[in-house]
Protein backbone atom coordinates (compact mmCIF):
# COMPACT_ATOMS: atom_id res chain seq x y z
CA UNK A 1 0.00 0.00 0.00
CA UNK A 2 1.69 3.74 -1.07
CA UNK A 3 1.99 6.21 0.97
CA UNK A 4 -0.28 7.90 -1.49
CA UNK A 5 -3.21 5.77 -0.84
CA UNK A 6 -3.03 6.46 3.13
CA UNK A 7 -2.63 9.83 2.66
CA UNK A 8 -5.76 10.32 0.20
CA UNK A 9 -7.39 8.26 2.36
CA UNK A 10 -6.40 10.19 5.47
CA UNK A 11 -7.40 13.76 3.95
CA UNK A 12 -10.86 12.30 2.36
CA UNK A 13 -11.35 10.98 5.79
CA UNK A 14 -11.00 14.17 7.53
CA UNK A 15 -12.92 16.17 5.35
CA UNK A 16 -16.10 13.96 6.10
CA UNK A 17 -15.25 15.18 9.66
CA UNK A 18 -14.64 18.65 9.36
CA UNK A 19 -17.77 19.13 7.25
CA UNK A 20 -20.33 19.07 10.48
CA UNK A 21 -18.39 21.55 12.30
CA UNK A 22 -17.29 23.81 9.47
CA UNK A 23 -21.17 24.19 7.41
CA UNK A 24 -22.98 23.66 10.54
CA UNK A 25 -24.71 27.02 10.34
CA UNK A 26 -25.67 26.99 6.54
CA UNK A 27 -27.11 24.32 5.80
CA UNK A 28 -28.44 20.77 7.48
CA UNK A 29 -28.25 17.67 6.30
CA UNK A 30 -31.62 15.84 5.04
CA UNK A 31 -32.87 13.42 7.13
CA UNK A 32 -33.73 11.04 4.12
CA UNK A 33 -29.61 11.46 3.79
CA UNK A 34 -28.98 10.63 7.18
CA UNK A 35 -29.48 6.29 7.37
CA UNK A 36 -28.38 6.31 4.00
CA UNK A 37 -24.42 6.14 5.49
CA UNK A 38 -25.03 3.72 8.30
CA UNK A 39 -26.40 1.41 6.02
CA UNK A 40 -24.28 2.01 3.19
CA UNK A 41 -21.45 1.33 5.57
CA UNK A 42 -23.10 -2.14 7.23
CA UNK A 43 -23.36 -4.02 3.77
CA UNK A 44 -19.52 -2.72 2.91
CA UNK A 45 -18.55 -4.27 6.20
CA UNK A 46 -20.84 -7.60 5.88
CA UNK A 47 -20.00 -7.72 2.35
CA UNK A 48 -16.23 -7.78 3.31
CA UNK A 49 -16.66 -10.06 6.14
CA UNK A 50 -18.25 -12.51 4.14
CA UNK A 51 -15.56 -12.43 1.20
CA UNK A 52 -12.43 -12.49 3.83
CA UNK A 53 -13.78 -14.82 6.01
CA UNK A 54 -15.00 -17.30 3.08
CA UNK A 55 -12.09 -16.69 0.26
CA UNK A 56 -8.13 -16.46 -0.30
CA UNK A 57 -7.54 -14.99 -2.98
CA UNK A 58 -9.80 -16.42 -5.67
CA UNK A 59 -11.27 -19.23 -4.18
CA UNK A 60 -12.26 -20.78 -0.68
CA UNK A 61 -10.63 -20.32 2.01
CA UNK A 62 -11.06 -23.40 4.25
CA UNK A 63 -13.51 -24.28 6.68
CA UNK A 64 -11.55 -23.08 9.94
CA UNK A 65 -11.88 -19.59 9.39
CA UNK A 66 -15.59 -19.32 8.19
CA UNK A 67 -16.72 -21.60 11.63
CA UNK A 68 -14.53 -19.03 13.61
CA UNK A 69 -16.59 -15.90 12.23
CA UNK A 70 -19.49 -17.97 12.45
CA UNK A 71 -18.44 -19.05 16.09
CA UNK A 72 -17.99 -14.94 16.96
CA UNK A 73 -20.74 -14.03 15.56
CA UNK A 74 -23.51 -15.93 17.22
CA UNK A 75 -21.81 -14.56 20.30
CA UNK A 76 -21.73 -10.79 19.15
CA UNK A 77 -25.86 -11.37 18.23
CA UNK A 78 -26.15 -12.34 21.97
CA UNK A 79 -24.66 -8.93 22.83
CA UNK A 80 -21.19 -11.04 23.99
CA UNK A 81 -18.47 -8.90 24.77
CA UNK A 82 -16.10 -7.34 22.33
CA UNK A 83 -13.22 -9.00 23.44
CA UNK A 84 -15.05 -12.33 23.45
CA UNK A 85 -16.23 -12.26 20.78
CA UNK A 86 -12.29 -11.40 19.02
CA UNK A 87 -11.23 -13.93 21.05
CA UNK A 88 -13.57 -16.86 20.11
CA UNK A 89 -13.07 -15.84 16.54
CA UNK A 90 -8.94 -16.78 16.90
CA UNK A 91 -9.52 -19.47 19.53
CA UNK A 92 -12.04 -21.39 17.36
CA UNK A 93 -10.06 -21.05 13.99
CA UNK A 94 -6.79 -21.97 15.88
CA UNK A 95 -8.20 -25.09 17.25
CA UNK A 96 -9.74 -26.18 14.75
CA UNK A 97 -6.55 -25.90 12.43
CA UNK A 98 -4.92 -28.06 15.37
CA UNK A 99 -7.16 -30.50 14.26
CA UNK A 100 -6.40 -30.54 11.11
CA UNK A 101 -8.69 -28.77 9.07
CA UNK A 102 -7.72 -26.82 6.77
CA UNK B 1 -12.23 25.51 29.78
CA UNK B 2 -11.99 21.90 30.21
CA UNK B 3 -11.21 21.84 33.57
CA UNK B 4 -14.24 23.93 34.40
CA UNK B 5 -16.74 21.32 32.46
CA UNK B 6 -15.11 18.82 35.09
CA UNK B 7 -15.69 20.63 38.07
CA UNK B 8 -18.78 21.66 37.51
CA UNK B 9 -20.26 17.84 36.26
CA UNK B 10 -21.91 15.41 38.54
CA UNK B 11 -19.50 13.06 39.83
CA UNK B 12 -21.63 9.82 40.10
CA UNK B 13 -21.85 10.93 35.69
CA UNK B 14 -17.94 11.35 35.74
CA UNK B 15 -17.59 8.10 36.93
CA UNK B 16 -19.77 6.04 35.13
CA UNK B 17 -18.42 7.74 32.13
CA UNK B 18 -14.71 7.16 32.92
CA UNK B 19 -15.85 3.57 33.58
CA UNK B 20 -17.68 3.01 29.88
CA UNK B 21 -14.49 4.81 28.50
CA UNK B 22 -12.20 2.68 29.76
CA UNK B 23 -13.90 -0.58 28.74
CA UNK B 24 -14.63 0.44 25.63
CA UNK B 25 -10.73 1.71 24.92
CA UNK B 26 -10.16 -2.17 25.73
CA UNK B 27 -12.12 -3.72 23.33
CA UNK B 28 -10.74 -1.38 20.84
CA UNK B 29 -6.79 -1.83 21.92
CA UNK B 30 -7.52 -5.90 20.75
CA UNK B 31 -8.80 -4.43 17.93
CA UNK B 32 -5.86 -2.67 17.13
CA UNK B 33 -3.57 -5.21 18.44
CA UNK B 34 -4.84 -7.50 15.65
CA UNK B 35 -5.22 -5.19 12.66
CA UNK B 36 -1.77 -4.22 13.37
CA UNK B 37 -0.63 -8.04 13.45
CA UNK B 38 -2.85 -8.65 10.50
CA UNK B 39 -1.44 -6.04 8.53
CA UNK B 40 2.50 -7.14 9.28
CA UNK B 41 2.06 -10.67 8.86
CA UNK B 42 0.32 -9.91 5.90
CA UNK B 43 3.33 -8.39 4.40
CA UNK B 44 2.69 -4.83 4.99
CA UNK B 45 5.75 -2.76 6.24
CA UNK B 46 5.01 -1.36 9.58
CA UNK B 47 4.78 1.80 8.96
CA UNK B 48 1.68 1.34 6.73
CA UNK B 49 -0.52 0.21 9.78
CA UNK B 50 0.88 2.65 11.91
CA UNK B 51 0.19 5.73 9.88
CA UNK B 52 -3.16 4.63 9.40
CA UNK B 53 -3.99 4.87 12.64
CA UNK B 54 -2.26 8.20 13.66
CA UNK B 55 -3.61 9.87 10.40
CA UNK B 56 -6.89 8.02 9.58
CA UNK B 57 -8.06 7.05 12.77
CA UNK B 58 -11.54 4.89 12.05
CA UNK B 59 -10.74 1.56 12.55
CA UNK B 60 -13.50 -0.03 10.01
CA UNK B 61 -12.07 1.62 7.33
CA UNK B 62 -8.82 0.74 8.19
CA UNK B 63 -9.58 -2.92 8.28
CA UNK B 64 -11.60 -2.67 5.22
CA UNK B 65 -8.68 -0.65 3.54
CA UNK B 66 -6.07 -3.43 4.72
CA UNK B 67 -8.01 -6.72 3.69
CA UNK B 68 -8.76 -5.30 0.46
CA UNK B 69 -4.99 -4.85 -0.57
CA UNK B 70 -3.94 -7.90 1.48
CA UNK B 71 -6.43 -9.89 -0.96
CA UNK B 72 -4.49 -8.44 -3.62
CA UNK B 73 -6.61 -5.32 -4.63
CA UNK B 74 -5.11 -2.53 -6.17
CA UNK B 75 -4.81 0.78 -3.74
CA UNK B 76 -7.52 2.83 -5.75
CA UNK B 77 -9.75 -0.28 -4.81
CA UNK B 78 -8.79 -0.10 -1.23
CA UNK B 79 -9.20 3.77 -0.69
CA UNK B 80 -12.89 3.31 -2.55
CA UNK B 81 -13.97 0.51 0.42
CA UNK B 82 -12.61 3.19 3.13
CA UNK B 83 -13.62 6.55 1.85
CA UNK B 84 -16.99 4.67 1.22
CA UNK B 85 -17.41 3.26 4.98
CA UNK B 86 -15.92 6.95 6.28
CA UNK B 87 -19.21 8.72 4.87
CA UNK B 88 -20.64 7.95 7.98
CA UNK B 89 -18.87 10.71 9.68
CA UNK B 90 -20.53 12.99 7.77
CA UNK B 91 -23.99 13.13 9.70
CA UNK B 92 -21.75 12.32 12.68
CA UNK B 93 -19.97 15.75 12.65
CA UNK B 94 -23.07 17.82 12.08
CA UNK B 95 -24.46 15.60 15.14
CA UNK B 96 -21.74 16.53 17.65
CA UNK B 97 -20.52 20.06 16.29
CA UNK B 98 -22.33 21.97 19.56
CA UNK B 99 -19.34 19.73 21.47
CA UNK B 100 -15.95 20.53 19.37
CA UNK B 101 -16.51 24.52 20.65
CA UNK B 102 -16.34 27.48 19.07
CA UNK B 103 -12.45 28.05 18.86
CA UNK B 104 -10.64 26.59 15.41
CA UNK B 105 -8.06 24.51 17.51
CA UNK B 106 -10.68 23.03 19.19
CA UNK B 107 -12.73 22.42 16.06
CA UNK B 108 -9.79 21.05 14.27
CA UNK B 109 -9.08 18.78 17.14
CA UNK B 110 -12.59 17.61 17.99
CA UNK B 111 -13.25 16.57 14.08
CA UNK B 112 -9.80 14.18 14.05
CA UNK B 113 -11.45 12.18 16.96
CA UNK B 114 -14.96 12.06 15.58
CA UNK B 115 -15.37 8.12 15.91
CA UNK B 116 -18.48 5.81 15.98
CA UNK B 117 -17.43 5.51 20.04
CA UNK B 118 -17.09 9.46 20.88
CA UNK B 119 -20.17 10.01 19.04
CA UNK B 120 -22.19 7.66 20.69
CA UNK B 121 -21.25 8.46 24.12
CA UNK B 122 -21.67 12.36 23.81
CA UNK B 123 -25.15 11.87 22.24
CA UNK B 124 -26.18 9.57 24.83
CA UNK B 125 -25.69 12.50 27.68
CA UNK B 126 -28.19 14.81 28.08
CA UNK B 127 -26.68 18.30 29.51
CA UNK B 128 -23.98 19.90 27.47
CA UNK B 129 -21.39 19.61 30.22
CA UNK B 130 -21.61 16.02 30.56
CA UNK B 131 -21.84 15.88 26.69
CA UNK B 132 -18.58 17.70 26.08
CA UNK B 133 -16.64 15.38 28.90
CA UNK B 134 -18.23 12.20 27.55
CA UNK B 135 -16.79 13.38 24.01
CA UNK B 136 -13.76 14.51 24.51
CA UNK B 137 -12.65 11.48 27.40
CA UNK B 138 -14.12 8.72 24.73
CA UNK B 139 -12.41 10.25 21.59
CA UNK B 140 -8.53 11.78 23.18
CA UNK B 141 -8.52 8.19 25.20
CA UNK B 142 -9.52 6.37 21.89
CA UNK B 143 -7.06 8.31 20.38
CA UNK B 144 -4.01 7.15 22.24
CA UNK B 145 -5.19 3.68 22.81
CA UNK B 146 -5.64 2.96 19.54
CA UNK B 147 -2.46 4.10 18.78
CA UNK B 148 -0.41 2.15 21.16
CA UNK B 149 -2.16 -0.83 19.92
CA UNK B 150 -1.39 -0.39 16.40
CA UNK B 151 2.38 -0.07 17.35
CA UNK B 152 2.04 -3.12 19.98
CA UNK B 153 0.22 -5.15 17.10
CA UNK B 154 3.05 -4.40 14.62
CA UNK B 155 5.75 -5.95 17.07
CA UNK B 156 3.75 -9.28 17.78
CA UNK B 157 2.89 -9.65 13.92
CA UNK B 158 7.03 -9.30 13.50
CA UNK B 159 7.47 -11.97 16.27
CA UNK B 160 4.61 -14.64 15.05
CA UNK B 161 5.75 -15.77 11.78
CA UNK B 162 2.70 -17.97 11.04
CA UNK B 163 -0.45 -15.75 12.16
CA UNK B 164 -2.34 -18.66 10.82
CA UNK B 165 -1.80 -21.21 13.23
CA UNK B 166 -3.04 -18.78 16.06
CA UNK B 167 -6.37 -18.31 13.84
CA UNK B 168 -5.67 -14.25 14.00
CA UNK B 169 -6.99 -14.04 10.27
CA UNK B 170 -10.32 -15.05 11.67
CA UNK B 171 -10.41 -11.49 13.65
CA UNK B 172 -10.86 -9.32 10.52
CA UNK B 173 -14.06 -10.68 9.56
CA UNK B 174 -15.44 -11.40 12.90
CA UNK B 175 -14.51 -7.54 14.06
CA UNK B 176 -16.33 -6.34 10.92
CA UNK B 177 -19.78 -8.35 11.45
CA UNK B 178 -19.80 -7.41 15.01
CA UNK B 179 -19.42 -3.47 14.27
CA UNK B 180 -22.23 -4.00 11.64
CA UNK B 181 -24.27 -5.92 13.47
CA UNK B 182 -26.56 -2.83 15.54
CA UNK B 183 -27.41 -1.53 12.32
CA UNK B 184 -28.69 -4.52 11.13
CA UNK B 185 -31.66 -4.06 13.55
CA UNK B 186 -33.33 -3.07 10.32
CA UNK B 187 -35.18 -5.00 8.21
CA UNK B 188 -34.21 -3.23 4.67
CA UNK B 189 -30.81 -2.96 6.03
CA UNK B 190 -30.09 -6.57 6.44
CA UNK B 191 -31.90 -7.64 3.26
CA UNK B 192 -29.16 -5.19 1.36
CA UNK B 193 -26.57 -6.65 3.08
CA UNK B 194 -27.40 -10.44 2.89
CA UNK B 195 -27.74 -9.10 -0.96
CA UNK B 196 -24.55 -7.63 -1.10
CA UNK B 197 -22.77 -10.41 0.54
CA UNK B 198 -24.12 -13.08 -1.77
CA UNK B 199 -23.29 -10.98 -5.01
CA UNK B 200 -19.45 -9.75 -3.54
CA UNK B 201 -18.70 -13.56 -2.71
CA UNK B 202 -19.97 -14.98 -5.67
CA UNK B 203 -18.19 -12.61 -7.93
CA UNK B 204 -14.68 -13.44 -6.03
CA UNK B 205 -13.85 -15.96 -8.27
CA UNK B 206 -13.76 -13.24 -11.56
CA UNK B 207 -13.37 -10.44 -10.69
CA UNK B 208 -9.69 -8.71 -10.10
CA UNK B 209 -9.03 -8.82 -5.80
CA UNK B 210 -10.95 -5.57 -4.65
CA UNK B 211 -13.94 -4.80 -6.76
CA UNK B 212 -16.75 -7.72 -5.24
CA UNK B 213 -16.63 -5.61 -2.02
CA UNK B 214 -17.72 -2.80 -4.46
CA UNK B 215 -20.42 -4.87 -5.62
CA UNK B 216 -21.80 -5.22 -2.87
CA UNK B 217 -23.61 -1.93 -2.80
CA UNK B 218 -25.54 -2.81 -5.69
CA UNK B 219 -27.57 -4.62 -2.51
CA UNK B 220 -28.60 -1.04 -0.93
CA UNK B 221 -31.50 -0.72 -4.04
CA UNK B 222 -33.88 -2.69 -1.01
CA UNK B 223 -33.57 0.73 0.66
CA UNK B 224 -36.05 1.59 -1.77
CA UNK B 225 -38.57 -1.20 -1.27
CA UNK B 226 -42.08 -0.79 0.06
CA UNK B 227 -40.84 -2.55 3.47
CA UNK B 228 -40.83 -1.27 6.03
CA UNK B 229 -38.46 0.31 7.89
CA UNK B 230 -38.27 -1.10 11.28
CA UNK B 231 -38.82 -4.27 11.89
CA UNK B 232 -42.65 -5.61 12.31
CA UNK B 233 -43.66 -8.58 14.31
CA UNK B 234 -45.42 -10.82 12.14
CA UNK B 235 -48.33 -11.41 13.84
CA UNK B 236 -49.49 -7.79 12.95
CA UNK B 237 -52.66 -7.75 10.83
CA UNK B 238 -52.69 -5.61 7.63
CA UNK B 239 -53.00 -1.80 8.44
CA UNK B 240 -56.89 -0.91 9.30
CA UNK B 241 -58.69 0.78 6.57
CA UNK B 242 -61.39 3.17 6.83
CA UNK B 243 -64.64 1.87 6.18
CA UNK B 244 -66.27 3.07 2.60
CA UNK B 245 -69.59 3.60 4.19
CA UNK B 246 -68.58 6.61 6.41
CA UNK B 247 -68.11 9.95 5.06
CA UNK B 248 -64.64 11.48 5.07
CA UNK B 249 -64.66 14.42 8.29
CA UNK B 250 -62.87 17.33 8.46
CA UNK B 251 -59.27 17.67 7.73
CA UNK B 252 -56.41 17.22 10.61
CA UNK B 253 -54.89 19.42 9.59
Amino acid sequence: MPIAAVAVLAAVTYAFRLAGPAFRQRFRIPPAARDLPASAAAVLLIALAATSALTQGHGFAGWARPAGVTAAGLLAARRAPFPLVVVTAAVVTALLRLAGVP
Amino acid sequence: MQLFMILNMNPADRTTIVRDVVLVCLADAIVGVSFGATAVAGGLPPWVPVAMSLLVFAGGSQLAATSVVLAGGSPAAAVAAGVLLNTRLVPYGFAVADVTGNRWYTRFLGAHVTTDESVAFALRQAHTDTRKFAFWACGISLFVSWNAATIVGTVVGTMVRNTGSFGLDATFPAVMLALALPVLADGRTRAAAGTGAVTAVALTPVLPAGLPVLTALAGLAWLRSPWPRSPRPRWRRPRWRRPRWRRPGPPCR
